[in-house]
């Protein structure tokens, strides 16, 4: 195989890591919001079990998280979802591993939005009483005081640590592999088997170099950009 | 009849009683200077006129108005408190502006919200309040640009634009270096010329003396003495506000 023969098929994997990392992101911000909100609920209920929830996600390897969502509706239901939606896609559209991909979506999305949620919480409860104060005296709204006066300092404040976050999840997506899924690792190893090279293993970490790169710029940016103001 | 009218007011944080029954009525376009040393509970009562804390018991009216009764056993719905509270304003000692506005958006931002008129209306509110405060060169800059006294100018703009009854001012100047007191408290002193109906709680003597038209010394959470500046500060009645004057004079 040509240099660029390893590249395509490469490229190929980065695509499923790529589509991982996205989907992660797009639902995954989104839902660690309501879960800030729970964890700082003052219906203890409410908190309590979100702690919980937050706790036993950060607190058991990502690859483990994986390996429960796929296998434990087989397992517990006796219908396994994931495979059967495999056999569904590879019958009907000839995708192999399409379950798989959306057993890892939901891991990753889960375990992704309770580290923002985490992130969040951090970043609403840092703004200072005083903000509230100041809206509630000029007769605003609890949600006024919040959107306007409260959220944009959070964000400021929440860009580095989700830069961080958003960086770390890249790399996290190679722990699709553990239920065979496509990304570019698995893609490498396929050609470890089958073709006995062992190069294009190493040659991954150019894509996650360069995405990250770019990652780096445009969340650099942002911080820039949200750095106008100081709070 | 008086424009506000605080009666007996008490406030307990746990076992910590910190308001004793406070009582006083202010008319309209009067300044009431409240001093008193540390913990006297004064900003607990400025807290308690804004709605930021609800008194145990006592009763607030403004205009004729029962905005709060301690022995009326139905609890105030968050819309009533909201409303209550735009008959005050709060010049707070840490100024609070909001830090991603310019000064301009922070003066225009709450009168916005509540729609107090056209936008075109409310940027000239604005911007002839802050040409009272001294701030036209401003408009553009962020909190962060700016000194604690053009800060603290900017938070009096803030609280003007939406026209409250009665303006309370907790320590004013005690955030700023002592050459910043002077322009803040120019800015204040030209609000009574314009008869704003104003208390402010403040450490400056001086301040009080020339300005307010009466005085309460608070001291554990009760008035100790009231009266116009002359009497409470040429002739205090009371050995607390005597002991608190001198400790006060000592400082110079
Ligand atoms: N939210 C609160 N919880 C508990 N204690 C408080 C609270 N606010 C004020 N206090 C107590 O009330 C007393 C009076 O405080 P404060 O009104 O701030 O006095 P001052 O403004 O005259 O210095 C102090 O002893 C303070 O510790
Ligand atoms: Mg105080």
């Amino acid at each position: 195989m040509s240099f660029l023969e390893v590249t395509a098929f490469l490229w190929d994997g980065f695509l499923i890591s790529l589509l991982i990392f996205a989907v992660t992101l797009l639902c995954g911000a989104p839902l660690g919001l309501p879960i800030a909100f729970c964890s700082m609920s003052r219906f203890k209920p409410v908190k309590a079990v979100s702690k919980v929830i937050v706790w036993i996600v950060r607190g058991v390897p990502l690859m483990l998280q994986i390996f429960i969502i796929y296998y434990v509706p087989g397992l517990l239901f006796e219908t396994p979802i994931f495979s059967q939606m495999d056999r569904f896609f590879f019958v009907n559209y000839g995708i192999a591993d399409a379950g798989r991909i959306v057993a890892v979506l939901i891991a990753f999305t889960l375990n992704y939005a309770c580290y923002f949620s985490e992130i969040y919480r951090g970043g609403i409860e840092s703004i200072s009483k005083g903000q509230y104060e100041a809206g509630y005296v000029l007769g605003l709204t609890k949600s006024q005081i919040f959107r306007k006066i409260i959220l944009k300092q959070v964000i400021q404040r929440i860009v580095p640590p989700m830069s961080n976050e958003i960086i770390t999840l890249i790399k996290d997506t190679a722990l699709a592999n553990c239920i065979i899924v496509c990304e570019i690792i698995k893609q490498a190893k396929e050609l470890a088997a089958t073709k006995a090279m062992i190069w294009p293993l190493f040659y991954t970490g150019v894509f996650y170099l360069v995405f990250v790169g770019l990652l780096t710029v445009v969340l650099g940016r942002l911080e820039k950009k949200l750095s106008y103001f100081r709070s | 009849m008086a424009l506000l009218e605080a009666k007996n007011i008490t406030k307990s944080f746990g076992k910590t009683e910190v308001l004793k029954g406070i009582s006083f009525s202010l008319n309209k376009g009067e300044v009431l200077s409240i001093i008193g040393s540390s913990g006297s509970g004064k900003t607990t009562l400025l807290r308690c006129l804004n709605f930021l804390e609800l008194p145990d018991e006592g009763s607030i009216t403004v205009g004729g108005k029962v905005l709060y009764d301690g022995s009326d056993a139905t609890t105030l719905s968050d819309e009533a408190i909201r409303q209550n509270r735009l008959h005050f304003g709060l010049v707070f000692q840490n100024f609070n502006l909001f830090p991603q506005y310019t000064v301009l958006e922070n003066v225009t931002l709450a009168p916005t919200l509540l729609k107090r008129g056209t936008p075109q209306e409310i940027e000239q509110t604005a911007l002839r309040l802050l040409e009272q405060v001294g701030l036209s060169d401003k408009l553009g800059s962020y909190p962060h640009q700016l000194s604690g006294g053009q800060q603290q100018r900017v938070a009096i703009a803030r609280a003007l634009a939406l026209r409250p009854e009665v303006l309370c001012f907790d320590e004013p100047t005690s955030a700023l270096d002592p050459e910043l007191t002077g322009e803040v408290l120019r800015v204040i002193r030209g609000l009574k010329d314009k008869d704003t109906t104003m208390i402010v709680v403040t450490h400056e003597m001086e301040f009080a003396r020339c300005v307010a038209d009466r005085v309460i010394y608070m001291a554990d959470g009760v008035i100790e003495e009231m009266g116009t500046p002359e009497q409470v500060f040429g002739q205090p009645q009371s050995e607390k506000t005597k002991a608190f004057l001198r400790g006060a004079q000592d400082l110079f």
